[in-house]
């Protein structure tokens, strides 16, 4: 039985009443813990910090040469937080409100509510490090409306919040690793959970730069390790994301919670050929001001592709408003899932733009008539350069193509109101746990969640663990679970070596992700997931069988890295499918064909399916076993969610 | 408690010494050249030659003198220690390597200009300093009509006079001194030696474009506002105007 | 439609950072002008990897020009041949068929080659660590709008903190000097009131580091500046040595552990 945690009583009061019961570790005592954490990002390198700070030993890990450098650093919109500086209405209770519905009603309320209970902390704390955020000529901090909130609490450092939130968190890092509480280890990667008695004691790396694998001991274990957005093998994400703690962890007992909710961003530069490695994303700002169309008809369409004609060249009656057309009252501002469902539907219908089909077109040509040409620079020029530097194609003079593309899971290990997961020690935080986007997340949202579980959730919670853990012995490194972990990895790595067949990894990869994008992207069917399903065990078999794996370990092996990763996200692959499946409801990031309302919307089936499903691991090739955690509702009225 | 290195061990605090030294010395430069224009002077070299006793007997300038040499002498072996830094700073360079895309020639070789200018200085402090502090130079008496205010001049044998005086005979000033101007003369009928100082000038103008304003960056001075004066001056002062200067010396003397 | 190009690339391979290493041609052909430049090289390594041959290793990860993990000297320039991008923004436009591309991993003894084109940047991390703080614990800060801070200084700080880390400033140097990077956290927080307790212990601490790690001299060149992708001024390095120079002749602070 799935327990939550949630403490009881009234929504407002529950996290210090929490706070309150927590057990303390005395500050004498805490220097007798250590605490590993793996992932730098704003969830990792916040709550390496502050444990740091709170006297506990901490050992860090992040694959990158840097903890600098993790993907929390690409995000450009901004952060929100309850401050309520523009005296326009907003509240804690109101970014809850917005968030749980945003998420459409699959999150939990008690964590939603602390999430935006302390974001205002957040931005404190942020400010206080020398975060230089946008500000008022009066010197006051500045706030946009982000992502259709109808109050301005989005916190912003010009297009590149992310980073200037994680060189915050990573200078606080830095003053610990300096102070000798942090021990950082870059280039290294988890490949395993160490166990005893059931509880997470330490770690299994691999050195990427020597091969060596090694094993780490501590008291618990912090998993801040991100999305897992790279199954889809394009996506928004950086090419070293990957799944692969989260997915060792898993098979050592944590359950994973949500897995086929993924988000699909509206507005992302489109793939341009079979080199693509990655996909670029542009701010959803742009929507403010453009308008999305394709041509009426299929044939214009298709001149298109060609080059026979332009887009200047296609008569305003011609063109096909879409989103304008079917939700009159949002328009171009309809929530990420919708704008990216109807994109997609425009390119089925054999109406797309561009070289590939694969785009439709984003328009500034009224807004530039309506505001001049340097109104739109001063608002979007550099969206606008980063879009002409890629494409070559001048925005300002034609429109630009969009298309979708994948950006964020809210799915996740499945934690509890601490954050721990199933196994008692093993914390997810941020983008690596499921807990508070439910099936959607809100723009500006990932920054606060990443800190909010680093600074300000995490330094509580690990406490209570240990203070009842019962002794301050050091753990104990000889014990036979660390050398016997350590030789699972080590065949597994030596299993992958001797594969010596016809195909790359990126082969392999390349097809997943097109299993994935076609069965279990933005619509899903029960027929398609089915064969999905069929799909990926058989690419699953061709992997281990007919995949060619390069060079030996004790060497930077790049074949040897993504050979590890991708045989993970090959299972995780398999498992979002059938999570999909089993959720037959339209919800959030997730569009099931067979649940829509008669307009061909998102229908959701609060009586079937307003439960967290969080699934088990039971061995390979063996199903994997259903946990439902059911919401309650207590603080919101559940509604459908309309954009006409 | 880390205690910081002391600031002339540093990158910064070396950096500092060239700059400072850099500055002065181009102060140097314009007293230097605002002295030599008495060369210009069609006096048979008196008014040279009064200045030249003069900056070599007044007691503030001789100190000053000091400083100069000195400050040559730091700004050559702090040189020479930063680049041997520099250099192991990187072990393996470039197989290719495009610096005229990203920062000037000059500024990329400043101690090949700054090593021209030394064998200039050199050959400079050889041909005038060291005749003329060790007396090899010829000396010569003015006689000025102070009724009619003209001069004539004579040499003076070696054997006749050793000194320098100042008198009035009779309505006549006698001045009698070693004659630094003859040696400049002879010295600049030499082409090889002229040729040197254009080319020594051609490289002091490069070393100093970039040099002055470089002192004030090293310095901290970089302000928006009054950065573009400093530059100015960098270039049309010290890069043009004092080594043009310079250069016109040898250059009248050769064709005179 | 794309233009497709074939083209030579020499590259420098180096097996670990003891092996000595040489340079390696190899053919690219058919490359869309529209891929990236580390696109292009992601086909060569698939092509050698069908071969049996190694993959050329480089760094890289976000591919949005702002994790600061790609580097590569391209044709004798830090990130290639293309102003204010880092090499993950460099498409191949702007090479024409036939070129030859030379390629070189970051040059400077702080920064060894750990394979092929990847260097170990762990320097600049430890220079951060020296001081490129503000020494707060989480919590009990005072609220975010307690100090005003005028528009023009915030921005001035943001400008500074934009810096991505990637070495391309030492990577351009001809002292392979770690100036403008140094310069651009002293000045965000020189710049910044939350800065301001420790402004002269930081500006110390972190030129000792950045001189005990190996770096060269400023020399003003300006090559930093230039090739900056995220076009860090060198009026941060102005700012530098006035913050240390004060920092060593006004001050009485101390670097502090």
């Amino acid at each position: 039985m799935l327990d939550s945690k949630v403490p009881a009583g009234p929504l407002a009061q529950k996290w210090s009443n929490h706070k309150f019961n927590l057990k303390l570790v005395n500050p004498a005592n805490k220097r007798k813990f250590t605490v590993i954490v793996v992932g730098t990002g704003l969830a990792g390198a916040s709550a390496a910090a502050s444990l740091a700070e709170l006297g506990y030993n901490v050992i860090t890990f992040c694959y990158q040469d840097s903890p600098r450098r993790a993907h929390s650093i690409a995000a450009q919109g901004g952060i929100n937080a309850a401050k309520s500086y523009q005296n326009d209405g907003d509240s804690v209770f109101r970014l809850f409100y917005d968030t749980i519905k945003g998420g459409d009603y699959r999150s939990r309320e008690a964590n939603v509510y602390r999430l935006a209970e302390v974001s205002v902390n957040i931005i404190d704390q942020c400010v206080a490090q020398g975060v230089p955020f946008a500000r008022e000529y009066g010197g006051l901090l500045d706030n946009r409306s982000f992502g259709g909130a109808q109050v301005s609490r989005t916190f912003y450092a010009r297009g590149q919040t992310g980073q200037q939130l994680l060189l915050g968190a990573y200078s606080a890092l830095n003053r610990q690793i300096k102070k000798g509480k942090v021990k950082s280890y870059t280039r290294h990667e988890m490949l395993d959970l160490v166990m005893i008695d059931g509880h997470a004691k330490g770690i299994v790396t691999r050195d990427l730069v020597s091969g060596k694998v090694e094993t780490h001991a501590a008291h618990a274990v912090l998993m801040c390790t991100g999305g897992y957005g790279n199954v889809f093998f394009l996506s928004t994400n950086a090419m070293g994301c990957n799944v692969t703690a989260a997915w060792r962890a898993h098979k050592r007992g944590a359950y994973f919670a949500n897995p086929c909710y993924t988000q699909i961003h509206p507005t992302c530069i489109p793939v341009t050929g079979d080199h693509q490695s990655k996909l670029t994303l542009m701010s959803e700002s742009l929507r403010n001001d453009g308008r999305v169309w394709v041509p009426k008809t299929q044939e214009m369409a298709e001149r298109l592709r060609k080059g026979e004609i332009k887009a200047n060249d296609i008569k305003e009656d011609d063109r096909d408003y879409f989103l304008e057309r079917k939700y009159p009252s949002f328009g171009n501002l309809v929530p990420r899932d919708v704008a990216s469902r109807n994109a997609k539907e425009a390119v089925d219908d054999g109406r797309g733009v561009g070289k590939t089909g694969f785009a439709v077109f984003l328009d500034f040509k009224e807004a530039i008539g309506r505001l001049g040409e340097d109104a739109v620079r001063a608002k979007y020029g550099n969206l606008f350069d980063m879009y002409y530097q890629i494409t070559d194609e001048n925005p300002y003079k034609q429109p630009m193509r969009i298309y979708p593309a994948v950006h964020y899971t809210m799915g996740g290990v499945w934690v509890d109101y601490n954050l721990m997961t199933t196994i008692p020690g093993l914390y997810a935080l941020g983008e690596c746990n499921f807990s508070d986007h439910g099936a959607n997340r809100l723009g500006a949202s990932a920054l606060m969640q990443g800190l909010a579980d680093g600074y300000f959730v995490i330094p509580y919670t690990v406490g209570d663990y240990l203070a009842k853990l019962g002794s301050f012995a050091p753990v104990d490194h000889s014990h036979p679970a660390f050398e016997a972990t350590r030789k699972e990895v080590e065949e597994k790595i030596n299993k992958l070596l001797s594969l010596n067949g016809t195909q790359t990894v990126d082969d392999i990869h390349k097809k997943l992700g097109h299993i994935m994008w076609e069965y279990c992207g933005m619509a899903r069917t029960a027929e398609g997931l089915q064969k999905a399903q069929g799909l990926i065990q058989e690419l699953k078999k061709e992997f281990w069988t007919n995949v060619k794996v390069l060079g030996e370990n004790e060497e930077l092996n790049l074949s040897l890295e993504k050979a590890g990763r991708v045989a993970d996200f090959l299972e995780l692959g398999e498992l979002m499918v059938v999570d999909a499946l089993q959720r037959a409801e339209s919800c959030g990031g997730h569009f099931r064909l067979e649940s829509q309302t008669e307009e061909g919307e998102a229908k959701r089936n609060d009586e079937e399916f307003a439960y967290v499903s969080a699934w088990e691991y039971k061995g390979d090739n063996v199903p994997e076993e259903l946990h439902k955690e059911d919401l309650v509702f207590e603080n919101v009225q559940l509604t459908q969610r309309s954009y006409k | 408690m880390s205690k910081s290195k002391p600031v002339f061990s540093s990158s910064i605090g070396k950096k500092l010494i060239m700059s400072l030294t850099g500055i002065f010395l181009c102060l140097f430069l314009v007293v230097h050249l605002v002295g030599n224009l008495q060369l210009f002077k069609d006096d048979a070299g008196l008014a040279f030659n009064k200045y030249a006793y003069f900056m070599t007997h007044f007691t503030p300038i001789k100190v000053v003198s000091y400083l100069l040499y000195a400050s040559v002498i730091v700004h050559v072996i702090y040189a020479i220690t930063l680049s041997m830094k520099n250099k192991s700073a990187r072990p393996i360079g470039y197989a290719k390597y495009d610096g005229q895309a990203n920062s000037k020639w000059n500024s990329r070789n400043m101690g090949i200009l700054g090593t021209v200018i030394l064998v200039f200085l050199a050959t400079h402090m050889s041909n005038f300093w060291w005749k003329f502090h060790n007396d090899q130079v010829p000396y010569i008496e003015y006689r000025t009509d102070l009724a009619t205010g003209q001069t004539t001049a004579r040499e003076l044998q070696a054997s006749e006079f050793h000194d320098y005086q100042e008198t009035v005979e009779n309505n006549v000033q006698i001045l009698k001194a070693r004659d630094l101007y003859k040696q400049v003369d002879f010295a600049f009928k030499n082409v090889a030696l002229v040729a040197l100082y254009v080319i020594a000038m051609a490289a002091l103008a490069f070393h100093l474009i970039h040099g002055f304003q470089s002192a004030f960056q090293t310095l901290g001075f970089n302000h928006r506002r009054y950065i573009g004066i400093i530059r100015a001056i960098g270039v049309w002062v010290f890069g043009v105007l004092i080594p043009i200067g310079f250069a016109i010396m040898p250059l009248f003397f050769f064709f005179k | 439609m794309a233009q497709h190009m074939n083209l030579t690339l020499k590259v420098w391979r180096q097996k670990n950072d003891k092996d000595k290493g040489q340079f390696v041609t190899y053919q690219a052909n058919d490359i869309a002008d529209d891929m990236s430049f580390l696109e292009m090289l992601d086909i060569v390594n698939e092509e050698l990897t069908r071969k049996g041959e190694d993959p050329v290793y480089f760094d890289h990860d976000c591919r949005e020009g702002i994790c600061g993990m790609c580097s590569l000297v391209i044709n004798g320039r830090p990130h290639g041949p293309k102003e204010g991008t880092t090499t993950c923004q460099l498409h191949m436009r702007s090479f024409h068929d036939g070129q030859t591309i030379v390629i070189e991993p970051w040059r400077a003894a702080a920064f060894p080659v750990l394979k092929d084109l990847a260097v170990d940047r762990t320097a600049f991390d430890r220079i951060q660590q020296a001081g490129g703080y503000v020494n707060i614990n989480t919590g009990g800060v005072p609220d975010a709008n307690t100090i005003p801070i005028p528009k023009r200084i915030a921005d001035e700080a943001f400008e500074s903190a934009t810096c991505i880390g990637c070495g391309a400033c030492v990577a351009a140097c001809k002292n392979a000097s770690a100036m403008l990077f140094v310069s651009a956290k002293v000045s965000q927080f020189a710049l910044l009131p939350q800065g301001q307790t420790e402004r002269y212990e930081r500006a110390q601490a972190m030129v000792d580091q950045m001189d005990a790690e190996g770096f060269g001299n400023c020399t003003n060149t300006g090559a930093c500046e230039a090739e900056c992708p995220v076009g860090i001024k060198l009026t941060n390095i102005a700012r530098l040595n006035r913050e240390y120079l004060t920092a060593k002749i006004f001050k009485q602070e101390e670097p502090h552990a």
